[in-house]
Protein backbone atom coordinates (compact mmCIF):
# COMPACT_ATOMS: atom_id res chain seq x y z
CA UNK A 1 0.00 0.00 0.00
CA UNK A 2 1.30 2.98 -0.71
CA UNK A 3 2.64 5.71 1.34
CA UNK A 4 2.86 2.53 4.35
CA UNK A 5 4.93 -0.62 2.42
CA UNK A 6 8.07 1.31 1.05
CA UNK A 7 8.38 2.55 4.62
CA UNK A 8 8.67 -0.99 6.07
CA UNK A 9 12.04 -1.73 3.58
CA UNK A 10 14.61 -4.05 4.96
CA UNK A 11 17.59 -3.08 3.07
CA UNK A 12 16.63 1.13 3.82
CA UNK A 13 16.19 0.21 7.94
CA UNK A 14 19.25 -1.48 7.84
CA UNK A 15 21.14 1.61 6.18
CA UNK A 16 19.65 3.97 8.71
CA UNK A 17 20.72 1.72 11.96
CA UNK A 18 23.67 1.57 10.27
CA UNK A 19 24.21 5.11 10.56
CA UNK A 20 22.73 6.00 14.44
CA UNK A 21 25.16 3.19 15.51
CA UNK A 22 28.20 4.91 14.09
CA UNK A 23 26.85 8.73 15.43
CA UNK A 24 25.70 7.77 18.36
CA UNK A 25 28.90 7.96 20.85
CA UNK A 26 26.77 9.13 24.31
CA UNK A 27 24.60 6.87 26.35
CA UNK A 28 21.28 8.98 25.95
CA UNK A 29 17.39 8.35 26.89
CA UNK A 30 14.44 9.03 24.62
CA UNK A 31 11.09 8.89 25.41
CA UNK A 32 8.48 7.98 23.02
CA UNK A 33 5.55 10.22 23.37
CA UNK A 34 2.87 8.45 21.72
CA UNK A 35 1.91 4.55 22.19
CA UNK A 36 1.44 4.03 18.60
CA UNK A 37 4.99 4.48 18.64
CA UNK A 38 5.81 2.19 21.24
CA UNK A 39 3.28 -0.03 19.50
CA UNK A 40 5.49 0.18 16.10
CA UNK A 41 8.41 0.00 17.93
CA UNK A 42 8.17 -3.42 19.54
CA UNK A 43 6.03 -4.28 16.54
CA UNK A 44 9.36 -3.87 14.16
CA UNK A 45 12.22 -5.14 16.59
CA UNK A 46 13.42 -1.23 16.52
CA UNK A 47 15.46 -2.12 19.64
CA UNK A 48 17.21 -4.23 18.28
CA UNK A 49 18.54 -2.06 15.34
CA UNK A 50 19.57 1.08 17.49
CA UNK A 51 22.87 0.85 19.57
CA UNK A 52 22.64 0.10 23.54
CA UNK A 53 23.68 3.55 23.70
CA UNK A 54 20.07 5.15 22.95
CA UNK A 55 17.68 3.84 26.17
CA UNK A 56 14.27 4.20 25.17
CA UNK A 57 11.08 5.08 27.28
CA UNK A 58 7.39 5.06 26.62
CA UNK A 59 5.83 8.00 27.64
CA UNK A 60 1.82 9.34 28.40
CA UNK A 61 0.44 9.14 24.60
CA UNK A 62 -2.06 6.52 24.92
CA UNK A 63 -5.41 8.49 25.26
CA UNK A 64 -7.22 5.76 27.63
CA UNK A 65 -4.54 4.82 29.86
CA UNK A 66 -4.33 8.40 30.51
CA UNK A 67 -8.11 8.70 31.35
CA UNK A 68 -8.21 9.06 35.23
CA UNK A 69 -10.13 6.76 37.44
CA UNK A 70 -12.64 9.24 38.62
CA UNK A 71 -13.55 10.09 35.21
CA UNK A 72 -13.87 6.85 33.74
CA UNK A 73 -15.98 6.37 36.97
CA UNK A 74 -18.01 8.92 36.01
CA UNK A 75 -18.99 7.71 32.36
CA UNK A 76 -19.73 4.64 34.50
CA UNK A 77 -22.42 6.10 36.28
CA UNK A 78 -23.84 8.23 32.95
CA UNK A 79 -23.76 4.40 31.63
CA UNK A 80 -26.22 3.65 34.33
CA UNK A 81 -28.60 6.56 34.17
CA UNK A 82 -31.67 5.34 32.84
CA UNK A 83 -32.95 6.15 28.82
CA UNK A 84 -29.28 7.18 28.01
CA UNK A 85 -26.76 5.30 25.74
CA UNK A 86 -23.36 5.61 26.07
CA UNK A 87 -20.93 5.83 23.05
CA UNK A 88 -17.36 5.24 23.01
CA UNK A 89 -14.17 3.84 21.59
CA UNK A 90 -13.19 0.31 21.56
CA UNK A 91 -10.69 0.04 24.17
CA UNK A 92 -12.87 2.11 26.50
CA UNK A 93 -15.08 -0.61 27.62
CA UNK A 94 -12.75 -2.76 29.22
CA UNK A 95 -10.93 -0.73 31.27
CA UNK A 96 -10.90 -1.02 34.81
CA UNK A 97 -12.71 1.98 37.20
CA UNK A 98 -12.76 2.39 41.04
CA UNK A 99 -15.76 -0.43 41.26
CA UNK A 100 -16.95 -1.36 37.77
CA UNK A 101 -16.25 -1.10 34.37
CA UNK A 102 -18.15 0.00 30.93
CA UNK A 103 -18.20 -3.62 30.04
CA UNK A 104 -19.71 -4.84 33.58
CA UNK A 105 -22.21 -1.81 33.37
CA UNK A 106 -22.85 -3.28 29.64
CA UNK A 107 -23.86 -6.81 30.98
CA UNK A 108 -25.57 -5.19 33.92
CA UNK A 109 -28.26 -3.64 31.69
CA UNK A 110 -26.89 -0.34 30.75
CA UNK A 111 -26.72 0.63 26.79
CA UNK A 112 -22.93 1.05 26.31
CA UNK A 113 -21.80 0.97 22.25
CA UNK A 114 -18.75 0.84 20.59
CA UNK A 115 -18.27 3.45 17.63
CA UNK A 116 -15.25 3.87 15.43
CA UNK A 117 -16.22 7.88 14.73
CA UNK A 118 -17.94 10.41 16.17
CA UNK A 119 -20.34 10.73 13.16
CA UNK A 120 -21.49 7.15 14.39
CA UNK A 121 -22.46 8.77 18.19
CA UNK A 122 -24.52 11.42 15.82
CA UNK A 123 -26.34 8.69 13.85
CA UNK A 124 -26.98 7.09 16.80
CA UNK A 125 -28.62 9.73 18.42
CA UNK A 126 -30.27 10.89 15.53
CA UNK A 127 -32.03 7.30 15.15
CA UNK A 128 -32.85 7.14 18.99
CA UNK A 129 -34.77 11.00 19.63
CA UNK A 130 -36.13 9.53 23.17
CA UNK A 131 -32.45 8.68 24.25
CA UNK A 132 -29.80 10.70 25.86
CA UNK A 133 -26.97 9.77 23.58
CA UNK A 134 -23.17 10.27 25.41
CA UNK A 135 -19.98 10.25 23.65
CA UNK A 136 -16.98 9.46 26.12
CA UNK A 137 -14.70 11.78 24.34
CA UNK A 138 -11.44 10.91 25.30
CA UNK A 139 -7.89 11.73 22.91
CA UNK A 140 -5.43 14.47 22.31
CA UNK A 141 -5.67 17.14 19.75
CA UNK A 142 -5.62 14.32 16.83
CA UNK A 143 -9.09 13.26 17.92
CA UNK A 144 -10.39 17.19 19.33
CA UNK A 145 -11.28 18.11 16.26
CA UNK A 146 -13.15 15.15 15.24
CA UNK A 147 -15.31 15.49 18.30
CA UNK A 148 -15.94 19.54 17.87
CA UNK A 149 -17.15 18.73 14.64
CA UNK A 150 -19.83 16.15 15.79
CA UNK A 151 -20.70 18.95 18.31
CA UNK A 152 -21.38 21.17 15.48
CA UNK A 153 -22.99 18.97 13.02
CA UNK A 154 -25.43 17.80 16.20
CA UNK A 155 -26.03 21.91 16.41
CA UNK A 156 -26.54 22.03 12.79
CA UNK A 157 -28.65 19.37 12.43
CA UNK A 158 -31.08 20.10 15.29
CA UNK A 159 -30.11 17.09 17.46
CA UNK A 160 -31.24 17.47 20.89
CA UNK A 161 -30.12 14.28 22.51
CA UNK A 162 -26.62 14.48 21.91
CA UNK A 163 -23.58 14.85 24.61
CA UNK A 164 -19.84 15.08 25.09
CA UNK A 165 -18.27 13.90 27.80
CA UNK A 166 -15.19 15.86 27.16
CA UNK A 167 -11.91 14.13 28.59
CA UNK A 168 -9.75 15.37 25.55
CA UNK A 169 -6.08 16.31 26.42
CA UNK A 170 -3.42 18.23 25.24
CA UNK A 171 0.27 17.29 24.37
CA UNK A 172 2.68 19.98 25.00
CA UNK A 173 1.51 21.27 28.58
CA UNK A 174 1.78 17.12 29.95
CA UNK A 175 5.14 17.11 28.14
CA UNK A 176 6.19 20.29 30.17
CA UNK A 177 4.71 18.46 33.11
CA UNK A 178 7.02 15.72 33.20
CA UNK A 179 9.79 17.80 31.98
CA UNK A 180 9.06 19.97 35.25
CA UNK A 181 9.15 16.92 38.09
CA UNK A 182 12.97 15.77 36.54
CA UNK A 183 11.29 12.04 37.45
CA UNK A 184 12.60 11.20 34.49
CA UNK A 185 16.12 12.36 32.89
CA UNK A 186 15.21 13.19 28.76
CA UNK A 187 17.77 13.61 26.30
CA UNK A 188 15.24 13.62 23.21
CA UNK A 189 11.37 13.29 22.83
CA UNK A 190 10.31 11.21 19.50
CA UNK A 191 7.58 13.93 18.83
CA UNK A 192 3.44 12.59 18.30
CA UNK A 193 3.14 12.28 14.25
CA UNK A 194 -0.76 12.29 14.52
CA UNK A 195 -1.25 15.04 16.83
CA UNK A 196 1.63 17.17 15.03
CA UNK A 197 -0.50 16.93 11.64
CA UNK A 198 -3.40 19.15 13.66
CA UNK A 199 -0.93 21.43 15.93
CA UNK A 200 2.06 21.19 13.65
CA UNK A 201 5.71 21.93 15.27
CA UNK A 202 5.43 25.21 16.72
CA UNK A 203 4.28 24.17 20.07
CA UNK A 204 7.08 22.00 20.98
CA UNK A 205 8.83 24.99 20.83
CA UNK A 206 9.78 25.30 24.56
CA UNK A 207 11.12 21.99 25.05
CA UNK A 208 14.41 22.35 23.29
CA UNK A 209 14.51 26.35 24.30
CA UNK A 210 13.59 25.58 28.09
CA UNK A 211 14.94 22.29 28.91
CA UNK A 212 17.44 21.41 25.93
CA UNK A 213 16.09 18.63 25.30
CA UNK A 214 15.87 17.46 21.40
CA UNK A 215 12.26 17.15 20.17
CA UNK A 216 11.45 15.30 16.41
CA UNK A 217 8.24 14.60 15.37
CA UNK A 218 7.96 11.15 13.72
CA UNK A 219 5.86 8.44 11.35
CA UNK A 220 4.30 5.43 12.92
CA UNK A 221 6.05 3.18 10.18
CA UNK A 222 9.66 1.70 11.09
CA UNK A 223 11.31 3.68 8.59
CA UNK A 224 10.18 7.02 9.55
CA UNK A 225 10.95 5.87 13.60
CA UNK A 226 14.61 5.07 13.06
CA UNK A 227 14.67 8.16 10.92
CA UNK A 228 13.45 10.16 13.97
CA UNK A 229 15.95 8.45 16.24
CA UNK A 230 18.68 9.34 13.84
CA UNK A 231 17.72 12.98 13.61
CA UNK A 232 17.27 12.88 17.13
CA UNK A 233 20.81 11.47 18.24
CA UNK A 234 22.22 13.63 15.68
CA UNK A 235 20.88 16.99 17.64
CA UNK A 236 22.30 15.26 21.26
CA UNK A 237 25.82 14.48 19.95
CA UNK A 238 26.04 17.97 18.49
CA UNK A 239 24.64 19.75 21.44
CA UNK A 240 22.29 21.80 19.55
CA UNK A 241 18.60 20.40 20.20
CA UNK A 242 15.52 21.81 18.49
CA UNK A 243 12.61 20.55 17.00
CA UNK A 244 12.26 19.09 13.72
CA UNK A 245 10.06 17.20 11.39
CA UNK A 246 10.81 13.71 10.23
CA UNK A 247 7.33 13.05 9.20
CA UNK A 248 7.39 15.89 6.31
CA UNK A 249 4.94 14.04 3.97
CA UNK A 250 2.14 14.39 6.83
CA UNK A 251 3.30 17.15 9.11
CA UNK A 252 3.52 20.60 8.22
CA UNK A 253 4.97 23.47 10.80
CA UNK A 254 1.56 25.51 10.99
CA UNK A 255 -0.27 21.95 11.61
CA UNK A 256 -3.99 21.60 10.10
CA UNK A 257 -4.97 25.10 10.63
CA UNK A 258 -8.87 24.71 9.82
CA UNK A 259 -8.91 21.60 12.13
CA UNK A 260 -7.79 23.40 15.37
CA UNK A 261 -9.79 26.71 14.34
CA UNK A 262 -12.66 24.72 14.42
CA UNK A 263 -11.62 23.20 18.12
CA UNK A 264 -11.40 26.40 19.07
CA UNK A 265 -14.14 27.11 18.53
CA UNK A 266 -16.30 24.45 20.70
CA UNK A 267 -13.36 24.05 23.21
CA UNK A 268 -11.58 26.27 25.80
CA UNK A 269 -8.53 25.44 27.57
CA UNK A 270 -8.78 23.81 31.21
CA UNK A 271 -7.63 21.63 33.54
CA UNK A 272 -7.18 17.97 33.33
CA UNK A 273 -6.82 15.39 35.30
CA UNK A 274 -4.30 12.45 34.14
CA UNK A 275 -3.52 9.30 35.60
CA UNK A 276 -0.51 8.89 37.01
CA UNK A 277 0.10 12.61 36.45
CA UNK A 278 -2.83 14.51 38.44
CA UNK A 279 -3.99 17.97 37.87
CA UNK A 280 -2.14 19.39 34.85
CA UNK A 281 -2.90 23.48 34.09
CA UNK A 282 -3.91 24.29 31.14
CA UNK A 283 -3.83 20.79 29.66
CA UNK A 284 -7.29 19.37 28.59
CA UNK A 285 -10.46 20.88 26.57
CA UNK A 286 -14.06 22.04 27.90
CA UNK A 287 -16.86 22.86 25.86
CA UNK A 288 -17.66 25.97 25.50
CA UNK A 289 -20.39 27.97 27.30
CA UNK A 290 -21.96 28.87 23.95
CA UNK A 291 -22.62 25.11 23.38
CA UNK A 292 -22.79 23.82 26.86
CA UNK A 293 -26.03 22.23 25.78
CA UNK A 294 -24.14 19.37 24.57
CA UNK A 295 -22.02 19.15 27.51
CA UNK A 296 -22.84 16.26 29.42
CA UNK A 297 -21.21 17.63 32.65
CA UNK A 298 -23.38 20.05 32.49
CA UNK A 299 -26.41 17.76 31.41
CA UNK A 300 -26.38 15.08 33.97
CA UNK A 301 -25.36 14.82 37.45
CA UNK A 302 -24.08 11.78 39.41
CA UNK A 303 -22.62 10.98 42.49
CA UNK A 304 -19.12 9.32 43.05
CA UNK A 305 -18.08 7.32 45.40
CA UNK A 306 -14.25 8.27 46.10
CA UNK A 307 -11.80 6.74 43.19
CA UNK A 308 -9.22 4.12 43.98
CA UNK A 309 -6.30 3.09 41.63
CA UNK A 310 -6.38 -0.93 41.17
CA UNK A 311 -3.86 -2.26 44.08
CA UNK A 312 -0.41 -3.38 42.68
CA UNK A 313 -1.33 -1.32 39.35
CA UNK A 314 1.85 0.86 38.15
CA UNK A 315 0.20 2.12 34.48
CA UNK A 316 0.91 5.64 36.58
CA UNK A 317 4.71 4.88 36.80
CA UNK A 318 4.42 3.39 33.36
CA UNK A 319 2.62 6.65 31.79
CA UNK A 320 5.12 8.99 33.33
CA UNK A 321 8.14 6.44 31.78
CA UNK A 322 9.31 5.75 35.61
CA UNK A 323 8.66 2.26 35.43
CA UNK A 324 8.97 -0.16 32.20
CA UNK A 325 6.25 -2.67 31.97
CA UNK A 326 8.26 -5.71 32.79
CA UNK A 327 9.43 -3.75 36.34
CA UNK A 328 5.34 -4.40 37.22
CA UNK A 329 5.05 -7.15 39.35
CA UNK A 330 1.76 -7.89 37.94
CA UNK A 331 2.76 -7.98 34.55
CA UNK A 332 2.12 -11.13 32.36
CA UNK A 333 1.33 -12.68 35.94
CA UNK A 334 -2.02 -11.49 36.88
CA UNK A 335 -2.01 -8.28 34.37
CA UNK A 336 -3.24 -10.11 30.47
CA UNK A 337 -5.11 -8.34 28.37
CA UNK A 338 -7.25 -11.22 28.63
CA UNK A 339 -8.11 -10.14 32.47
CA UNK A 340 -6.22 -6.09 32.79
CA UNK A 341 -5.67 -5.36 36.08
CA UNK A 342 -4.84 -1.36 34.34
CA UNK A 343 -5.86 0.78 31.37
CA UNK A 344 -1.96 -0.05 30.09
CA UNK A 345 -2.61 -3.64 28.97
CA UNK A 346 -5.95 -2.94 27.28
CA UNK A 347 -5.58 -0.55 25.01
CA UNK A 348 -3.84 -1.40 21.66
CA UNK A 349 -1.70 1.64 22.12
CA UNK A 350 -1.17 1.11 26.03
CA UNK A 351 2.87 0.17 26.98
CA UNK A 352 1.87 -2.90 28.81
CA UNK A 353 0.24 -4.38 25.98
CA UNK A 354 2.63 -4.45 23.64
CA UNK A 355 5.57 -5.37 25.52
CA UNK A 356 3.20 -8.21 26.57
CA UNK A 357 2.14 -8.65 23.13
CA UNK A 358 5.50 -8.22 21.06
CA UNK A 359 8.32 -8.34 23.88
CA UNK A 360 10.32 -11.24 22.69
CA UNK A 361 13.61 -11.49 25.19
CA UNK A 362 14.99 -10.32 22.08
CA UNK A 363 13.21 -7.94 21.38
CA UNK A 364 13.65 -6.28 24.84
CA UNK A 365 17.49 -6.35 24.91
CA UNK A 366 18.78 -3.22 26.37
CA UNK A 367 16.05 -2.28 28.55
CA UNK A 368 17.53 -2.24 31.98
CA UNK A 369 14.49 -4.65 33.57
CA UNK A 370 15.45 -8.03 35.04
CA UNK A 371 15.11 -10.65 31.86
CA UNK A 372 13.95 -13.10 34.59
CA UNK A 373 10.80 -11.83 34.21
CA UNK A 374 10.21 -11.86 30.89
CA UNK A 375 11.02 -15.30 31.03
CA UNK A 376 8.54 -16.32 33.66
CA UNK B 1 -0.52 -6.69 5.69
CA UNK B 2 -4.06 -7.48 5.13
CA UNK B 3 -6.75 -5.13 5.28
CA UNK B 4 -8.49 -6.70 8.21
CA UNK B 5 -5.53 -5.73 9.79
CA UNK B 6 -5.49 -2.41 8.59
CA UNK B 7 -8.72 -1.57 9.58
CA UNK B 8 -8.13 -3.65 13.26
CA UNK B 9 -5.41 -1.50 13.42
CA UNK B 10 -6.84 2.22 13.08
CA UNK B 11 -10.12 1.12 14.71
CA UNK B 12 -8.74 0.35 18.20
CA UNK B 13 -5.71 3.02 17.75
CA UNK B 14 -6.47 7.13 18.54
CA UNK B 15 -3.13 8.33 17.54
CA UNK B 16 -2.83 6.14 14.46
CA UNK B 17 -3.92 7.68 10.92
CA UNK B 18 -3.95 5.47 7.61
CA UNK B 19 -3.21 6.97 4.39
CA UNK B 20 -6.40 6.32 2.31
CA UNK B 21 -6.98 7.73 -1.59
CA UNK B 22 -10.31 9.73 -2.42
CA UNK B 23 -12.09 7.85 -5.02
CA UNK B 24 -14.72 10.42 -5.31
CA UNK B 25 -16.28 14.09 -3.40
CA UNK B 26 -19.69 14.29 -2.22
CA UNK B 27 -19.60 17.39 -0.30
CA UNK B 28 -17.78 17.59 2.55
CA UNK B 29 -17.85 13.39 2.26
CA UNK B 30 -15.45 11.64 0.11
CA UNK B 31 -15.02 7.93 -0.93
CA UNK B 32 -11.39 6.51 -0.01
CA UNK B 33 -9.93 3.11 -1.14
CA UNK B 34 -6.88 1.65 0.39
CA UNK B 35 -5.74 -2.25 -0.45
CA UNK B 36 -9.21 -2.40 -2.36
CA UNK B 37 -11.42 -1.40 0.86
CA UNK B 38 -13.48 1.25 0.36
CA UNK B 39 -14.81 3.76 2.86
CA UNK B 40 -16.79 7.08 3.64
CA UNK B 41 -14.97 9.24 5.16
CA UNK B 42 -15.52 13.05 6.25
CA UNK B 43 -13.49 15.54 4.96
CA UNK B 44 -15.08 18.41 6.75
CA UNK B 45 -11.65 19.26 8.59
CA UNK B 46 -9.40 18.67 4.71
CA UNK B 47 -11.40 21.02 2.62
CA UNK B 48 -8.69 21.16 0.38
CA UNK B 49 -8.29 17.47 -0.43
CA UNK B 50 -8.88 16.69 -4.16
CA UNK B 51 -9.74 13.45 -5.84
CA UNK B 52 -7.02 11.47 -5.82
CA UNK B 53 -5.09 12.52 -3.30
CA UNK B 54 -4.03 11.03 0.06
CA UNK B 55 -5.16 11.58 3.21
CA UNK B 56 -4.79 10.54 6.43
CA UNK B 57 -7.78 9.07 7.92
CA UNK B 58 -8.41 9.13 11.42
CA UNK B 59 -11.57 7.81 13.50
CA UNK B 60 -13.59 8.27 10.31
CA UNK B 61 -12.45 11.97 9.28
CA UNK B 62 -9.44 12.75 7.16
CA UNK B 63 -7.03 14.90 9.06
CA UNK B 64 -4.48 15.56 6.79
CA UNK B 65 -3.71 15.78 3.10
CA UNK B 66 -0.55 13.44 2.41
CA UNK B 67 2.16 15.87 0.99
CA UNK B 68 3.62 13.49 -2.23
CA UNK B 69 6.54 15.53 -3.11
CA UNK B 70 7.90 15.48 0.57
CA UNK B 71 6.65 11.47 0.97
CA UNK B 72 9.11 10.93 -2.53
CA UNK B 73 11.84 13.44 -0.83
CA UNK B 74 12.23 11.15 2.27
CA UNK B 75 12.20 8.50 0.16
CA UNK B 76 15.07 9.66 -2.10
CA UNK B 77 16.61 10.67 1.64
CA UNK B 78 16.51 7.14 3.06
CA UNK B 79 18.02 5.34 -0.50
CA UNK B 80 21.21 7.64 -0.30
CA UNK B 81 21.56 6.56 3.36
CA UNK B 82 21.51 2.62 2.54
CA UNK B 83 23.51 3.36 -0.24
CA UNK B 84 25.97 5.08 1.64
CA UNK B 85 25.98 2.60 4.29
CA UNK B 86 26.75 -0.27 1.80
CA UNK B 87 30.19 1.52 0.72
CA UNK B 88 31.14 1.18 4.33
Amino acid sequence: MKFIDEYQDNKLARGLAYKIAKRSTKTIRLMEFCGGHTHAILRYGIRQLVPKTVEMRSGPGCPVCVTATADLDKAIALAHLPDVIITTFGDMIRVPGSYSSLQQAKAEGADVRIVYSTIDAVEIAKANPKKSVIFIGIGFETTAPTIAASILKAQQEKIENFYVLSLNKLTPPVMKALLDSGEVKLDGIIGPGHVSVIIGSHPYEFIPRDYRVACVISGFEPLDILLCIDKLVEQIEKGEPKVEIAYPRGVRAGGNRKAWQLTERVFEIGEANWRGIGIVPQSGLKIRKKYERFDADEAFSVSLNLSREPKGCRCGDVIRGAAMPLECKLFRKVCTPESPVGPCMVSSEGACAAYYQYGTPENLQGFKADMEQVDG
Amino acid sequence: MYYRQIWAKIRGAMCLAIPVKIVSIDGDEAETEIAGVRRRVSIALTPEAKLGDYVLLHTGYAIGVIDEAEANETLKLLEEIASLSEVH
